[in-house]
C-alpha cells in the first residue's frame, strides 16, 4: 500500500529523513513515535506529498510519487490527513466542512453528500453538531469532525499527525476511541503519536525514529517489552515515568 | 451681517430637482459598475500576485505599483483623451454610441480601485494561517480551488473593513468624472449653481447625497457580513 525505498529528505543542510525503507500493507495500523525533531511528522507528510522527497522512491496506493506526472491532487483525494491543530475551515459549519471536498472534487450531489456526512457524524458521536461552527466546539469535538471530514472522501489510507497532542487530557479518549473504531474497520492507518496506550492496543507495528533514521520497527509487544536501541529505551522510560528524567 | 436668504425650494422641485436626480442616478450607476468590476478585478490581480506563475506575478506587481501610484484624475484623462488615439476605430465608434465619457470614467475608477482592493485582499490572505492551505491541499483541492473555496472566503471576511473604505472611495471619487463631462451628481450640482447662483443649496444637496450614499454602502456591507457570512458565528 505504501512503500518507502531509500527515501532521503533535507531541509537545507538538515538531513530530516535518512534512508527510510518501510513497507505498509493494506489494513495495517502503523504507529510512528520518537522524540521531537526526529523526523516523524516529516515522514507522514511525505506520504501525501505535503513535503516532497529529495531522493529515493515512494509508492502510495500504486502511484509513484517520484514521478513528476503523478497527479498529486488525485493522490491526496485518496489519502485522508488529520492534523495536530485540526485545521477545520472556520468559515463553514460542521456539515459544510465535511461536504465541501466530496461535492467539489468528487461531484457528489449535495443531498447525498449531506446524508453521508450525517452518517459519519453519527459514527464520531456528533450528529447534533451538524450546524455548529468549528470555533463553537471543543478541541476533541473539532478533531472528531476533522476525522469525519477526511473520511468523507472515502480514503484508502488515513494519516494522523499527532492527533491528540493539542487536546486537553479529558478529550484525548474520545478521539482515540474514534481512531480505534476506524482501525477495527480495516482502514490502513499511519499514526504519529505519543499515546503509547493506543500503540500497544491498536497498532500492528511500531516504528521508532531518531535523527531522521528508523531505529526500531517491531510489533508493539516487542517494542515495549524488549526495545533494542539505547535511545528507544531512554525514550520509553521518559514517556512512562517523566518525573525520573535523566537530565544532565 | 448675513444677508443671504436660503431658497431650498429651487432644488427640491422643478427642473433643477430633475437635474440633481439624474445626476444622482448617474453617480449610482457609475459607482455600482465600478465597485463590482473593481472587486472582481482586484480578486483576480490578488490571486495572480500570490500565485506560482512568474509572468502573472510580475504582471500583477507592475499593475499594482503603476495604478496605485498615479493620480486618479490623470488616469481618467488618460482613458478619455489618451486611449482614443490608440484604440481601434470600431471600438471607438462603439464607445461613442454607448457614452464614451461614462465608459472612460468607469474604466479608470475600476482599474484604480482594483489595485487597492487587490492589496487589501492580499494582506487578508496573508493573515490566514498556512495550515488552512495545507488542509485544503491535503483534501485534494488544487491551488486555485483552495483559494476559491477555503482561503478567499476567509480572507474577504477579514478584508471587509478596508473593502468598505474602498467602496466609499469609489462613490466619492466618481465625482471626478465630471471633469470629462459625465453628468453625475457633482456635475449637475455645478450646473444648478451656474443657472441659479444658488451654490450653497446645490452643493449642500450634493453633500447630503454623498453622505447618504456612503452610509447606505456601509450598512449594506455590514448586513451582508452578519447575515450572509455568519461573521458572528465563524469569528
Amino acid at each position: 500500500m505504501i512503500t518507502f525505498k531509500g527515501v532521503h529528505k533535507w531541509f537545507k543542510k538538515l538531513h530530516v529523513l535518512n534512508d527510510i525503507n518501510l513497507h505498509i500493507t493494506p489494513g495495517e495500523v502503523l504507529v510512528v513515535c520518537g522524540p521531537s525533531g526526529s523526523g516523524k511528522s516529516t515522514l507522514i507528510r511525505t506520504i501525501n506529498q505535503l513535503e516532497p522527497i529529495n531522493d529515493g522512491s515512494l509508492i502510495v496506493d500504486g502511484m509513484d510519487l517520484s514521478d513528476k506526472k503523478t497527479d498529486l491532487n488525485k493522490l491526496r483525494a485518496e489519502v485522508g490527513f488529520v492534523f495536530q491543530q485540526f485545521n477545520l475551515y472556520p468559515h463553514l459549519s460542521v456539515i459544510g466542512n465535511i461536504t465541501l471536498a466530496p461535492t467539489k472534487i468528487r461531484n457528489i450531489p449535495k443531498k447525498e453528500a449531506e446524508e453521508q456526512a450525517m452518517a459519519l457524524l453519527t459514527r464520531v458521536g456528533l450528529a447534533e453538531k451538524r450546524d455548529a461552527y468549528p470555533l463553537q466546539l471543543s478541541g476533541g469535538q473539532q478533531q472528531r469532525v476533522a476525522i469525519a471530514r477526511a473520511l468523507a472522501m472515502k480514503p484508502r489510507i488515513m494519516l494522523f499527525d499527532e492527533p491528540t497532542s493539542a487536546l486537553d487530557p479529558e478529550m484525548i479518549g474520545e478521539v482515540l476511541a474514534v481512531m480505534k473504531d476506524l482501525a477495527l474497520s480495516g482502514m490502513t492507518m499511519v499514526v504519529v503519536t505519543h499515546e503509547m496506550g493506543f500503540a500497544r492496543e491498536v497498532a500492528h507495528r511500531v516504528v521508532f525514529m531518531d535523527n531522521g533514521v528508523i531505529l526500531e520497527e517491531a510489533p508493539p509487544e516487542d517494542f515495549f517489552m524488549r526495545p533494542q536501541h539505547e535511545r528507544a529505551k531512554q525514550f520509553l522510560r521518559q514517556l512512562l515515568t517523566p518525573m525520573q528524567c535523566e537530565c544532565p | 451681517m448675513l444677508n443671504y436668504t436660503f431658497n431650498w425650494s429651487i432644488i427640491t422641485s422643478g427642473q433643477y430637482f430633475d437635474w440633481l436626480v439624474t445626476g444622482l442616478l448617474t453617480t449610482l450607476k457609475l459607482s455600482a459598475v465600478s465597485i463590482v468590476l473593481a472587486f472582481v478585478l482586484g480578486l483576480l490581480i490578488a490571486v495572480m500576485r500570490m500565485g506560482h506563475n512568474r509572468p502573472f506575478r510580475w504582471f500583477a506587481h507592475v499593475y499594482l505599483e503603476f495604478f496605485r501610484n498615479t493620480p486618479l484624475l490623470v488616469q481618467i484623462f488618460f482613458w478619455y483623451f489618451g486611449s482614443y488615439k490608440i484604440l481601434p476605430t470600431f471600438i471607438n465608434d462603439w464607445l461613442n454610441e454607448t457614452g464614451f465619457e461614462f465608459a472612460a470614467a468607469a474604466i479608470a475608477l475600476t482599474i484604480y480601485t482594483s489595485a487597492f482592493i487587490a492589496e487589501d485582499i492580499r494582506s487578508g490572505v496573508l493573515s490566514i494561517p498556512k495550515e488552512q492551505m495545507e488542509a485544503a491541499r491535503s483534501a485534494g483541492f488544487s491551488y486555485l480551488r483552495s483559494m476559491q473555496y477555503i482561503i478567499l472566503p476567509q480572507a474577504v471576511r477579514i478584508t471587509i473593513p478596508p473593502l468598505v473604505n474602498q467602496f466609499l472611495n469609489v462613490a466619492k471619487n466618481s465625482s471626478l468624472a465630471m471633469t470629462i463631462g459625465v453628468m453625475e451628481m457633482t456635475y449637475q450640482a455645478r450646473q444648478v449653481e451656474s443657472y441659479t447662483f444658488r451654490g450653497f443649496e446645490a452643493f449642500t444637496a450634493a453633500t447630503v447625497v454623498y453622505l447618504a450614499l456612503s452610509i447606505i454602502i456601509t450598512a449594506l456591507v455590514n448586513i451582508y457580513n452578519e447575515k450572509v457570512l455568519n461573521a458572528h458565528k465563524a469569528a
